[in-house]
């Protein structure tokens, strides 16, 4: 079972996984007969096969011990507590960025990566973050013109008060 | 004689005060990208994807030029200061450079990758300029079968034959074409992989499959890692190269210059491979070979050379084929596809002012990036001490912006993630990225030739290998293929 444990042998088995969904994704594609030649299904169908040959072949490599990784990789462990930062600092903007708007959601984002990566000062990495967030929105994304989003809660608070 | 009037006609579009700006601002952003390890011009470039709904597509390539050419130069300096590759080309820029820079020879270093840059990217931009026209004449004469096999050439090429795994890249592939699948299917009106998410109708865009491979997965494997803080070498002694390095220097950036342009060109693309090249030659070529791993100049003079003439290179296939060989000239076929320009051999002939302006302004960005990187690399030096922590969450600040701009969607921010682990997986294990952008993007380009071609041969299949020209690069590809197997199969015991 040591064999299973093996990060590489995982990987393959998802690679195969993937596969498998988009082969049955493809099937469920309905198929005009009018386009029975070259229709949508043909690369799609090409792609997941592939990816499951592919994935199989992988995982025949790995099983032999053919497919490592390097030791520095190995050896480098897994820093679960600094990804876990990084990860409540991505869910928190994807929850946050519609109803409080760009800036606030950056900012939490930039504390929770700045603290994934070692730092141990969230109110000034929020300060900087805040400065940054600011740069970049007025700067950069009204510059060219991308709508990044005010906040719907922060606007109607706002409508709400006038 | 013809193209030198197109090239003049080209230097009245690159030397109009406001291309001049894009161009500064593209070489200067793409130094400086280029200096922070982990990021690249295909990223930038993606993130600045949504500037081509503001100004002109000429403006537009103008400044993705001068990041993707400012981004070599700025890598150089990282390798050579920090012992860590600010980009996968300079990896033996860092073997050697950061040798000499530990005998407090980093400005020496610094010179020759820099004026080694010029040069390389000065004769690289050459070739383009001559090799381009005459492929286009040859690429007119292009089916859409010739077409279709000629990216089947490339799909092998970027991804059998670059990197360490013929099946570690294919696989990144035929990711990457999965992802390009997703949407609505414009000639039969069916979606495919949508998952009954009407945000995927419109397709995934390429801006979220950049930033997620190239910014989230890379901040989620750094900080998977123990943090190790690098020391940054200081630049001592303003002495840059002397006499003895000069006398070193140029032959390798000729030689390099030489090896890097074709490697460049030919869709077997991929800055790596002629560095190596040019590495081992300048190494049996010098009369002190015991100096390489100790820092010899040459062993930097001559793999930068190679990694700007080879970045040239690309250039060619791309303008006069529409065909991308790296990820970052696939990433600027999509800007082409977001203007509805139509990259290929007609691209010179329907725009003449885009692509002779953008072919100027590569010989002026190259003297402004002289100038930038030889006076200005103390300045450059200081990006790199720009704190980790902020630093990350800078990045994921813009991969924001890149992202939830597109259509205002939390889809888009969960997807970016979710591709930003595939990232990290594949950075993790060893997958090369570029075969999935490429994949991505030249995929749906690929199905249409193919159906193209079928539509021509009434559904003849045999079309494929009656053409003689498609004939001939389907060979090609099985060759690409099937040559490293053999030569492993061989090799084992």
């Amino acid at each position: 079972m040591d064999r299973l444990r093996k990060p590489e042998v995982l990987l393959a088995l998802g690679v195969i996984m993937l596969g498998i969904v988009a082969l049955y994704e493809t099937a469920e594609i309905p198929v005009s007969p009018m386009y029975a030649q070259v229709g949508p299904t043909l690369v799609a169908y090409i792609a997941s096969g592939l990816l499951i040959a592919l994935g199989l072949a992988l995982l025949a490599q790995a099983w032999r011990g053919i497919w490592t990784s390097p030791p520095e990789e190995t050896e480098a462990g897994f820093d679960l507590r600094a990804v876990g930062w990084l990860l409540l600092g991505l869910v928190l903007n994807i929850g946050l960025i519609g109803p409080l708007g760009f800036i606030p959601a950056s900012v939490l984002l930039f504390a929770c990566t700045a603290r994934a990566f070692g730092s141990r000062r969230p109110g000034r990495d929020a300060l900087i973050g805040l400065g940054f967030a600011a740069v970049a929105y007025f700067g950069f994304a009204q510059l060219l013109g991308i709508n990044i989003g005010e906040g719907d809660l922060v606007v109607s608070l706002l409508e709400g008060l006038i | 004689m013809e193209t030198f009037s197109l090239l003049a006609g080209g230097f009245a579009v690159a030397l109009q005060p406001i291309n001049l700006m894009w161009a500064l601002v593209g070489v200067t952003l793409g130094t400086a990208i280029g200096v922070l390890p982990g990021l690249g011009p295909a990223l930038t470039i993606a993130l600045l994807l949504p500037i081509t709904f503001s100004v002109p597509p000429t403006a537009a390539f103008i400044l993705f030029a001068g990041i993707y050419y400012g981004a070599m130069y700025g890598g150089s300096t990282t390798s050579i200061l920090l012992n860590t590759p600010g980009e996968s080309a300079t990896i033996i820029t860092a073997l050697e450079g950061h040798k000499m820079a530990k005998q407090g020879r980093a400005a020496a270093a610094l010179a020759t990758a820099a004026i080694g840059s010029f040069v390389a990217g000065t004769i690289g931009t050459i070739g383009l300029t001559f090799l381009a026209p005459p492929l286009v004449e040859f690429a007119l004469r292009f089916g859409p079968a010739d077409y279709f096999s000629l990216m089947i050439v490339a799909f092998v090429a970027v991804s059998a034959v670059l990197g360490t795994s013929v099946l570690r890249g294919l696989t990144a592939l035929a990711f990457g074409i999965l992802l390009g699948l997703v949407g609505i299917d414009l000639q039969t009106g069916q979606a495919r992989f949508t998952f009954g998410l009407p945000e995927l109708l419109d397709g995934i865009n390429v801006i979220v499959v950049a930033v997620g491979l190239f910014a989230v997965g890379e901040t989620l494997y750094l900080a998977a890692r123990p943090k190790v803080q690098a020391s940054v070498m200081t630049l001592q002694g303003r002495a840059g190269m002397t006499k003895d390095d000069w006398k070193r220097s140029w032959k390798p950036w000729l030689r390099g210059s030489a090896l890097g342009f074709p490697f460049g060109a030919l869709p077997a693309g991929g800055a790596e491979v002629p560095t190596f090249i040019s590495y081992f030659l300048e190494k049996k070529l010098s009369k002190k070979p015991e100096e390489f791993g100790h820092g010899a100049i040459e062993g930097v003079a001559g793999p930068e050379a190679a990694n700007n003439a080879s970045a040239a290179g690309v250039l060619v296939p791309m303008l006069a084929l529409g065909l991308p060989t790296s990820a970052t000239a696939a990433i600027m076929l999509s800007a082409f596809q977001s203007y509805g320009i139509n990259p290929g051999p007609l691209l010179l002939q329907n725009q003449p002012e885009l692509v002779w302006g953008l072919i100027a302004s590569l010989y002026v960005g190259n003297v402004m990036l002289l100038v930038l990187n030889l006076p200005l690399v103390g300045l450059w030096a200081k990006i790199l001490t720009i704190p980790a922590p902020w630093l990350y969450g800078g990045i994921l600040v813009f991969a924001t912006i890149g992202t939830y701009g597109i259509s205002q969607s939390w889809v888009d921010l969960v997807l970016l993630y979710l591709i930003g682990g595939v990232g990290y997986l594949m950075r993790r294990f060893d997958f090369p990225t570029a075969p999935a952008v490429i994949g991505m993007i030249l995929g749906p380009l690929a199905e249409q030739e193919f159906r193209r071609a079928m539509t021509i041969s009434a559904g003849d299949m045999t079309t494929f290998v009656t053409r003689p020209l498609s004939l001939t690069l389907l060979v090609i590809a099985a060759l690409l293929l099937l040559i490293p197997l053999a030569v492993r199969l061989r090799n084992r015991p």
